[in-house]
């Protein structure tokens, strides 16, 4: 497979872009930190009273957990994809042998150590002011709940960035998806603290499983059982989304008039 | 293998949103949105043999670039057949890819904020080429084009020559053996337009690549491509060697004096069109079978220092072709 003898140099080459644009993606990284002011608020909510299962400190481990998986899993590939596809500059990308979502998903997991950095301290925070699981079998659900989240948030951003092949700008109809994903992923507030019928719709959308589904995997709020179907469940929608993803991608490419590029 | 490049009546049309300006019309395009068919290539067809060097040449909006890109694989054909070294450009076969670059003058692939040199090795990896053919082609590239100095630097500090040197560099270090250049010396400087136009000439000699130029440059077509391809309104108007282009539509020749006593302004009309008459030189246009008792003459005039006979600017041609073309077309409708 050449892309296994490609993909090395893409990371490092990457991981360079992502050294030289480093006061941007620091200032990225700190747009994604509404966890803190969530855990702010609810954790002086629950000083008076637990909300259900949690406390403060269940609070502290929730949302530096949902910090931390936020970091590692996001993906920004529908502004460039938005910008390259307006501009025409895709072109330079699609005279490649390699496919430009290979390339796009090297640029956007090189970035990970720098945004690892940022981590480490949440993390280590975390794991002194909070308690999360020790059980072996849920912090490999935990690990495979990442790629898969990862996996959703790269291909929902490709099947959403394809739409500038049609539309004028994918960047509004990822406004609809953002404000989906606040409410329906569990980043501002633990979805289990939503009423039954809101926590089912969640369940059968891809949002939760971005966020929601392994920071209750790795704060034990899941018995392996539920958490292993529940894996499934997010692997069956990185699938799907990875697949639509790539269709649209490829029916969009058809249509690409190459303006500008 | 057949030739390097077969076009068989390619026909791209684009489908172009349009609207009026104004308040009204900007809610009305929300309700109702007006597209308009704009053809860009009309039933073109032309062949290329491997290791041929051709120009491509157009006015503005002509559909050289919309040729360039479906040749590339960038754009789908709405009709005809595009055959680059026997691959169907729009499938993107990975080795038809491979066998092909694309450099856009107005465009570029170096990574804005690193050193060429990263995305020579990010090439390297993308084209898979082994490290030790690598290392040797880069090094045949820097000779050619003494890119050893600028390669480290962030691309974002060099100047637009050496940019487009790294770029013809990055283009090259897969050995395509089919060139599409669309305006490679644009906004280059004169002694850069020369170096770019030296590469391209020995890169073909050197690998037997096949090169279509497209340049507003005349001196670059007249430099590099005995052969041209002309398309105006995305329809062939001419293919063919451009002597013979210049032969079949002009036929004057331009004598060039130099003196250092100016000649008689009155004398020199008598001969033929005086082009140009300034200190020192003047330029003068002569039908073909004038041109040796004009010569003749000029002889016996005193002060002159130096006589050429050229054939009329390659921009005067392309003008007069565009100009017959017009017309032709302005007949037929």
């Amino acid at each position: 497979m050449k892309i296994l003898y490609a993909y090395p140099t893409l990371l490092r080459v990457g991981f360079a872009a992502a050294l030289a644009y480093r006061a941007e993606l620091i200032i990225w990284m700190l747009t994604t930190t509404m966890p803190l002011v969530s855990l702010a608020l609810w954790s002086a909510v629950s000083r008076e009273a637990p909300l259900g299962r949690f406390g403060p400190r269940e609070f502290v481990g929730y949302f530096l957990a949902a910090l931390v998986v936020r970091q590692i899993t996001g993906s920004w590939l529908i502004w460039e994809l938005n910008y390259e596809i307006r501009q025409g500059t895709l072109s330079q990308r699609l005279l490649k042998p390699i496919h430009p979502l290979w390339v796009y998903s090297a640029s956007n997991l090189a970035a990970l150590p720098l945004r690892a950095g940022l981590c480490i301290p949440i993390a280590v925070i975390a794991i002194f002011n909070a308690s999360f699981t020790q059980n072996f079998s849920l912090l490999a659900i935990f690990i495979l709940s990442l790629v898969g989240a990862w996996c959703i948030n790269f291909f929902a951003m490709t099947l959403i960035g394809s739409l500038a092949f049609y539309l004028e700008s994918a960047t509004s109809v990822f406004e609809l998806w953002l404000i989906t994903f606040m409410m329906l992923s569990g980043y501002v507030v633990p979805l289990e603290l939503f009423p039954g019928w809101a926590r089912n719709v969640a369940q059968v959308l891809p949002f939760r499983y971005t966020l929601g589904f392994p920071v209750e995997v790795v704060t034990g709020l899941l018995d392996v059982h539920v958490a292993t179907h529940q894996l499934a469940v997010q692997w069956v929608w990185a699938a799907g989304i990875a697949i639509a993803g790539i269709l649209a991608f490829r029916a969009g490419v058809r249509r690409f008039g190459a303006f500008g590029g | 293998m057949r030739t390097a490049v077969t076009v068989r009546a390619l026909t791209k049309i684009y489908q172009v949103h349009e609207r009026p300006a104004g308040l009204v019309a900007a809610l009305r395009s929300v309700l109702r949105r007006q597209t308009k068919a704009v053809v860009a290539v009309s039933d073109l067809s032309f062949s290329i043999e491997h290791g041929e060097r051709v120009g491509f040449l157009g006015p503005n909006g002509a559909g050289k670039t919309t040729t360039l890109k479906t040749l590339s694989g960038l754009l789908h054909p709405t009709s005809g057949e595009v055959f680059v070294a026997d691959y169907v450009p729009q499938r993107r076969h990975p080795d038809f890819l491979r066998s092909i670059t694309l450099v856009m003058g107005q465009k570029q692939q170096l990574i804005w904020d690193l050193p060429p040199a990263e995305t020579f090795d990010q090439n390297r990896a993308i084209y898979g080429i082994p490290k030790n053919t690598f290392a040797q082609t880069l090094g045949e590239l820097d000779t050619m084009l003494d890119i050893g100095s600028i390669a480290n630097k962030p691309t974002r500090q060099l100047s637009l020559g050496e940019r487009m040197k790294c770029e013809l560099a990055a283009a090259l270090l897969h050995r395509p053996s089919i060139l599409f250049l669309d305006e490679p010396t644009i906004g280059l400087d004169v002694s850069m337009q020369l170096v770019v136009r030296d590469f391209i000439r020995s890169y073909n000699e050197k690998r037997g690549a096949t090169v279509l130029l497209t340049s507003h440059d005349m001196d670059d077509v007249a430099s590099l491509c005995p052969r041209v391809i002309i398309i105006d309104h995305g329809k062939l108007k001419y293919d063919g060697s451009l002597d013979k282009l210049v032969k079949t539509l002009r036929q004057d020749k331009r004598i060039v004096l130099t003196f250092t006593d100016p000649p008689d302004r009155a004398s020199l009309d008598k001969l033929g069109t005086v082009v140009d008459f300034g200190p020192g030189r003047a330029v003068l246009g002569v039908p073909q079978t004038n041109l040796r008792d004009a010569i003749g003459h000029l002889f016996t005039l005193t002060g002159i220092h130096d006589l050429t006979v050229e054939d009329p600017p390659l921009e005067e041609v392309m003008r007069d072709l565009f100009a017959q073309s017009k017309e032709q077309d302005d007949r037929a409708s």
